[in-house]
């Protein structure tokens, strides 16, 4: 199910070097058709190999302008269906819409922290260089308990 | 100023202390526990550079790209002994239980952290909002599994390894693909190579240690669709064998690359089938509706497969055995009752809760395959109304998810009974010195799954900063001029510019091959001869002979492989990387002389499981000069003592070698 770029919504993200899908798609599918020589629409991104798309939908739930869309493979499933996430900042809505024109609708949550707040090492242990050579801990210490009986040689 | 451009690249060269290679759940684990104790060393007077690389985006990078919905690895309650015994279990008795143990013990702290960064993880009645490390009890979808919102997963977790690390020092959209072995001791690594995707540059890493965590192998078989749908792999389409195949191409011993995954899954979106059996205890039947996993249970016996059994507790890839033998008899299409499954849950529950499992049942898709809901919504399948076919896929390599493929890497001498061949210094370094490893990369260790996978990378970045202050004034040297290793990896982009003109369609030319019928070439030949989904996973010697002859000659035409722009240069190294990966997959079958996975693939010549002669590990190495393949038997032990409910199997001891 390759994902599409709309040409109604595309606007290149406007003029910038990169697109947000360029900058996200893990495969390296989506490309911004500078001159419209490569699909006839300057500056508006493209999948350029539709065949390798994961349908991760990275590039989709990035795009800015909601111009990205999934056409269902078209080697394995039949027209006229639709899944289409709008996410937020704390949750995703999805709207699936099947091809005899039946809905479905579903929010849920994706995050309980606001972006960008993540605090790696706020509140946690230093590392002790006295424990590099120690298997039986990291820094943070958070080691679970075994029952060391059940190893045959103890 | 020179003027660069394709086919001229611009050259950069840099020296550090440790590089990371791959973005993915393990390259962040490292990244989160490098830090605290480079900041360490640094007050003891070492002062440690460390770089990530990434060929994507770290934000949506790695098999978690997408989002999960489940945490597959956590302990909880349990004991990380029964975690050991579970994966040896499912990967039918050999596994390195040092490596495993070790994932077990240090796992849940990884998930803590995942939950106080923002991860939503599932909680059961009445414990709503109360975090992991607080005592709340979350819903489990099996013994080992959590339920989580984990649309974000990854993003999250990029997040943390990010700030951890420092923006400076993580360099993304570069495809690394050659690891550099060091002028003085080729048995060491000194650095690694690689291009942007983006730019013409080339860039020479030189270092003291690094992490080589770039995920499994998908598409080096034919996979079941072969038109627009070939992206719809299970795994991620991008991973592409560039861990084993750097590793290999560097002197690595490779471990148990034999071992494949055939996940079952819903057929063409490859939605995952866990919490439809484990949640909503919704069952597989046959064409007729008949239970064919009893009907068919004494087809276990003939092979000894039944000593890897207790009642309907057995390896997944018996479970596949028992179907697929549904349907080579005819009796096909293998359906998920899902109604039946909904209408049961339904009985006990208000409307509102049902809809509310409803939506459980769609998230479940939602967070990790989104296509298969576009399957479904395109069909007309509404899951609480209409049963689903179940297939199983083509094969995949990998070592964190339910395989074990991958290098052999030193383990933690702490634990009791770990024999000598175990360990030789630093937890997670493979046989090259300063190349480690986590994730798909460590084999031998199956289910890590994402939390394990992330704990491992930190488990091998606090033994990689042990062995940076061990070397801190060895300088690495690279084998060959920087000139060549250029020259090497711009090879198909010369091949273009040299014989473009030559014909009129640019993709029909005797000079050479592109990237996507190399592809093609290599799933074509691992199908049909190497236990691909054409011959139902079955292969034997002589199928392995032809393969062998013609995967030779598509090594030979590898240094042919054109790229007419970058997009096309990462496309022709990710073929490389698969064809090396391939080629040991291929070459370990051919070693095993046994069926060790029956249901994954099968030697039709060796049906049986040989506990007396193949109770052990299949080790190789690669000659990247020659081309030649060394195998040999590694002895497997047992360091967590049988169970009662464990199979016969289990408690034979590995056979001598």
């Amino acid at each position: 199910m390759p994902t599409y770029v709309r040409t109604d919504k595309c606007d290149g993200c406007k003029g910038q070097d990169k697109t947000a899908c360029m900058y996200i798609c893990p495969h390296d599918l989506m490309k911004l058709d500078k001159d419209g020589s490569f699909t006839g629409h300057a500056m508006k991104a493209f999948n350029q190999e539709p065949d390798q798309c994961w349908e991760c939908y990275s590039c989709v739930k990035i795009c800015p302008q909601q111009a990205i869309e999934c056409r269902h493979y078209a080697d394995v499933v039949p027209l006229g269906a639709s899944v289409q996430p709008l996410r937020g900042s704390d949750s995703i809505m999805w709207t699936i819409k099947f091809r005899n024109g039946n809905m479905k609708r579903f929010k849920f949550p994706i995050r309980t922290t606001p972006e960008g707040s993540i605090q790696p090492y706020a509140n946690k242990p230093e590392a002790s260089l006295d424990e590099i050579t120690d298997h039986s801990t990291l820094f943070t210490k958070g080691t679970h308990a075994g029952d060391m009986s059940q190893f045959a040689a103890s | 100023m020179a003027d660069y451009g394709f086919g001229n690249p611009e050259v950069i060269e840099e020296e550090v202390d440790i590089l990371i290679i791959g973005g993915g759940m393990a390259a962040c684990g490292a990244a989160f526990e490098i830090m605290r104790w480079v900041e360490k060393a640094k007050e003891q007077g070492t002062d440690i550079k460390v770089k990530l690389v990434d060929k994507a985006a770290m934000d949506r990078s790695g098999a978690v790209a997408q989002g999960l919905s489940a945490i597959n690895t956590y302990m909880g309650e349990n004991d990380p002994a029964d975690y050991v015994r579970y994966v040896r279990g499912d990967l039918m008795g050999i596994v390195r239980e040092d490596l495993v143990y070790d994932i077990g013990r240090h796992v849940d702290d990884s998930v803590h952290n995942f939950e106080e960064w923002g991860l939503p993880v599932w909680k059961q009645p009445g414990d709503e909002g109360k975090k992991l490390t607080e005592g709340g009890k979350p819903v489990r979808s099996g013994r080992w599994q959590i339920m989580i919102n984990g649309e974000s997963y990854k993003w999250i977790v990029a997040e943390a390894a990010k700030k951890a690390l420092g923006i400076d020092n993580i360099q993304e959209r570069v495809f690394i693909v050659k690891l550099l072995n060091d002028k003085n001791d080729p048995g060491r690594v000194a650095g690694a190579a690689g291009f942007s995707v983006r730019e013409d540059k080339v860039y020479v890493y030189k270092f003291k240690a690094c992490l080589l965590v770039c995920g499994g192998v998908v598409n080096i078989f034919r996979p079941r669709s072969v038109g627009e749908g070939m992206g719809r792999a299970w795994y991620p389409v991008w991973n592409a064998g560039s861990t084993y195949a750097m590793a290999a191409e560097a002197g690595a011993e490779l471990t148990l690359m034999e071992n494949r995954f055939v996940p079952a899954r819903f057929k063409d979106g490859y939605g995952p089938v866990g919490a439809w059996f484990l949640l909503f205890k919704a069952k597989a039947m046959n064409a007729n509706g008949d239970d064919y996993q009893e009907q068919n249970y004494e087809d276990l016996k003939p092979y000894g497969y039944d000593a890897y059994a207790v009642g309907f507790k057995m390896g997944t890839c018996l479970r596949n055995h028992l179907m697929m033998k549904e349907m080579k008899e005819g009796r096909g299409p293998i359906f998920m009752d899902t109604p039946t499954a909904m209408a049961k849950l339904a009985e006990t529950m208000t409307p509102k809760e049902i809809k509310h499992l409803e939506a459980e049942a769609w998230e479940d898709f939602l967070d990790m395959t989104i296509g298969q809901c576009g399957v479904w919504a395109g069909e007309n399948i509404e899951p609480d109304k209409e049963m689903s076919e179940l297939m199983p896929t083509e094969p995949y390599l990998l070592g964190s998810h339910a395989g074990c493929a991958g290098m052999w890497c030193s383990g933690p001498e702490d634990l009791p009974g770990v024999p000598d061949h175990y360990h030789w210094g630093y937890n997670r370094m493979t046989t090259v010195k300063g190349l480690f490893t986590a994730g798909d990369g460590c084999g031998a260790s199956g289910h890590k799954f994402s939390s394990g996978s992330h704990v491992e990378g930190r488990i091998a970045a606090k033994s990689m900063v042990k062995f940076v202050m061990d070397n801190k004034d060895w300088t690495p040297e690279l084998d060959r001029p920087v000139e060549d290793i250029v020259e090497e990896i711009y090879k198909p982009v010369r091949v273009y510019l040299e014989h473009k003109d030559y014909t009129t369609a640019i993709d029909v030319n005797p000079n050479y091959i592109t990237p996507r019928m190399f592809q093609f070439r290599l799933q074509k030949i691992m199908d049909e001869y190497v236990g691909g989904v054409s011959t139902m996973y079955q292969t034997n010697a002589a199928m392995l002979k032809v393969a062998e002859r013609k995967l030779e000659m598509l090594r030979e035409d590898s240094f042919k492989m054109r790229a007419k722009d970058l997009h096309e240069l990462l496309r022709a190294w990710e073929n490389f990387h698969r064809l090396i990966a391939a080629f040991a997959h291929m070459k370990h079958i051919q070693f095993r002389e046994e069926s060790r996975y029956p249901g994954y693939y099968y030697r039709a010549d060796y049906m049986n499981i040989d506990d007396d002669n193949w109770k052990c590990f299949v080790n190789s190495t690669y000659d990247r000069h020659t081309g030649e393949w060394k195998l040999k038997k590694v002895p497997y032990v047992q360091l967590i003592k049988p169970a009662e409910d464990e199979p016969e199997g289990i408690g034979r001891p590995g056979c001598a070698v």
